[in-house]
């Protein structure tokens, strides 16, 4: 049993972060791009613009998702004859878990999951949005919706990059959109963890790093729990695909993302309910997140059934 | 990332399981717990079919993943647990295999492997638990013996234990984490004295120990002198890495036997006892894989399990409270009745988030050791 990422494993979860970081220090996106710089219109509208409290609905950034379809983020899975680079559901989950880290924006399961089956999505030169449950995500800013969203009625999103309608009827959920969900998931609770850490060694009171005193000490610890039990269970279901494992690391990553998210906006303190600060994308992305597949309800009564199968 | 085994592995799993199906009707009946000389004789007989059948020394020898599957079938089979066995086992054993001389390993190993002998752990005293280190109980040298006086609490199996390995100061002017020695201290000295302690669950399961002027040679130290704690913290990085492999097997079973009585009982249409019974589902299976990846992390790294115990640990300790409080959900008023199945378990659940280093020490290494974060002054 080598349950450990094997080099290949680890050297493609590398260069998806760096590449990620690169395209995030570009400018275009990037959960810590400063306020202002708001879109033209034409433009992609970087992620500072479009955070702004009450903007319009933020737009798709064309041009970043052409640069992950070259980097082969929804082509992953599809065959090598197919264009694609022939890996696993285990590969899906490890760049996913880098796109949820570096909170990159957009419709990511359901043009991952449109590889292959609707032209262009492979390659990132088409969006695909889903209803899942009774949400859909970019709506507007699609080429294609699937299935249907008929009905739809836009929301007031609480997460500015991520708009939001509500569909009548409920869809139905595959269970790789929940794990892949659950990966990006567990890339945000790790980047909380990361980022209360960071704060918590730098930021000094009553003369020492408030990471001295046991009750941020703590609070940090429990992040860093939360996160590598999830990821045992993500990493898992990544190998096994089976329903219950995927329930399990759903709950799991649910729990380690919107928690870890909380814990380090107390961390943060005031500068953690600021707007500029980051870490309330982090939260509120992680709640659109866990609301899909049915959200925690709809896993919890699988693994319930699981029990007396 | 893989969750398969070897054939080698595949096989000696098998091997094992049929082994289980053969002996273990012929096990005589589990002793009460208050028992102890009926418990040794328990444990150390059950040490001896291992030995007999060659799976003795599994704790020892062989890969993590052997070590695994072992935890895990004997588990499911229902065979007993180490008991009495287990500081001999996980404890000072491994220690004395990484730190003893030849002749201290042919003298202490074999009649551990052989259920001969039971081993006592007196680490903690009564001043000193959380704060290991700041121990006090004192050992002088006298020509070729130590003379240790002092007390120590919390001493699992200490009424029917052979040995002791014991903590002591050897050098009281050092700086606390340096002075301390390791002693394998044999429990029929003069100047021994073993109090029962009586938990909360109604078991006599540990005792306090009086020391006075106990003579110890000087030749069962294992390791150098005042070079203890470097040796201790081989030991406790045992006891918080794999100790606690077929207790998540354990806890998993009963989870599927709550479901089971939920569905007698009517408790089952309970929707918020449902889920709260689909969470816990995900939290042993969580927990599993985290064993498994831990083991595989083990295995590539050569063997000692590292502060990656600590993340297990926190996150087992408190799953292992919440399923015997489901199960308690699950019997409603009956959970009062101690008779009912798990009640007794609830009770001794209490002590897990506070043996082997309290949830709240755990949380300071895990944020000093593993996040980096300063240490408080």
């Amino acid at each position: 049993m080598r349950f450990q990422l094997t080099s290949e494993q680890g050297a493609l979860r590398g260069a998806m972060r760096g590449a990620l970081r690169r395209t995030a220090g570009a400018g275009s996106w990037g959960p810590v791009a400063p306020r202002g710089g708001a879109a033209d219109g034409h433009s992609p509208a970087p992620l500072g613009g479009a955070a702004e409290p009450g903007a319009s609905p933020p737009r798709l950034d064309r041009e970043l998702w052409r640069t992950l379809g070259e980097l082969g983020f929804f082509s992953l899975r599809l065959p090598e004859a197919d264009g694609g680079a022939g890996l696993g559901l285990p590969e899906a989950v490890l760049v996913f878990e880098e796109a949820g880290r570096a909170l990159v924006p957009g419709p990511l399961v359901a043009t991952h999951l449109a590889a292959g089956e609707v032209p262009g999505a492979a390659e990132g030169e088409v969006v695909v949005a889903a209803a899942d449950g009774r949400l859909v995500e970019w709506l507007q800013e699609a080429d294609v919706v699937r299935p249907g969203a008929e009905g739809a009625v836009p929301m007031k999103s609480v997460d500015p990059l991520t708009p939001l309608h509500r569909v009548p009827a409920p869809a139905r959920t595959d269970p790789v959109a929940v794990l892949l969900t659950a990966a990006e998931q567990l890339g945000t609770a790790g980047r909380a963890c990361e980022l209360a850490v960071q704060h918590a060694r730098a930021r000094e009171q009553f003369g020492q790093p408030i990471g001295a005193f046991q009750a941020v000490k703590h609070l940090c610890a429990q992040m860093l729990v939360r996160v590598e039990v999830a990821r045992a269970a993500v990493y898992a279901a990544a190998v096994t695909a089976e329903r219950a494992d995927i329930a399990a690391a759903r709950l799991l990553a649910d729990e380690a993302a919107v928690r870890g998210a909380r814990d380090c906006l107390q961390v943060h303190g005031g500068m953690g309910f600021t707007w500029e600060c980051e870490v309330h994308l982090l939260l509120k992305r992680a709640w659109v997140r866990s609301e899909r597949g049915g959200g925690g309800t709809e896993s919890e009564e699988l693994l319930a059934a699981d029990l007396v199968a | 990332m893989d969750l398969s085994y070897t054939p080698e592995e595949e096989e000696f799993r098998a091997r094992l399981r049929e082994w289980l199906g053969k002996v273990l009707p012929t096990l005589p009946p589990k002793p009460s717990p208050d028992d102890w000389p009926g418990r040794r004789a328990y444990d150390l007989g059950w040490q001896r079919m291992l030995y007999d059948a060659g799976y003795a020394d599994v704790h020892w020898e062989g890969t993590p993943s052997v070590r695994l599957i072992f935890l895990e079938e004997t588990e499911k089979a229902g065979a007993p647990y180490v008991g009495a066995n287990f500081v001999g086992l996980l404890h000072a054993g491994p220690t004395i295999a990484a730190e003893g001389t030849p002749e201290q390993r042919a003298r202490w190993l074999p009649p551990v492997l052989r259920g001969e002998e039971v081993w006592c752990q007196g680490f903690s005293e009564p001043d000193a638990g959380s704060d290991l280190a700041a121990l006090r109980t004192r050992a002088r040298r006298d020509g070729d013996d130590y003379v240790v006086s002092g007390s120590k609490i919390w001493t699992s199996h200490a009424e029917v234990a052979d040995w002791c390995e014991l903590l002591v100061r050897t050098d009281p002017e050092a700086p606390k984490h340096k002075g301390i020695s390791w002693l394998a201290m044999p429990m029929d000295a003069p100047g021994i004295t073993v109090r029962p302690l009586r938990t909360l669950a109604g078991s006599a399961e540990f005792a306090e120990m009086f020391l006075d002027d106990v003579r110890v040679p000087v030749a069962n130290r294992v390791g150098d002198e005042n070079d203890g704690w470097r040796v201790t913290m081989v030991t406790l990085s045992f006891e918080r890495g794999t100790a606690f492999v077929g207790e998540v097997v354990a806890c998993r079973r009963v989870l599927g036997e709550l479901a089971v009585a939920a569905r007698r009982n009517g408790r089952w249409d309970d929707a918020a006892l449902r889920r709260r019974l689909g969470r816990l589902n995900a939290e042993f299976r969580a927990l599993w894989r985290l064993t498994q990846w831990n083991v595989s992390e083990a295995e590539a790294s050569g063997g000692v399990p590292g502060v990656g115990g600590s993340v297990f640990k926190l996150r087992y300790s408190h799953a292992r409270q919440e399923l015997y409080d489901a199960a308690a959900e699950v019997l409603g008023p009956d959970s009062l009745d101690l008779e009912r199945p798990w009640m007794p378990d609830r009770l001794s659940s209490l002590s897990y988030t506070i043996a082997a280093g309290t949830s709240q020490i755990q949380r300071n290494i895990v944020g000093e050791r593993i996040l980096g974060l300063p240490k408080g002054r």
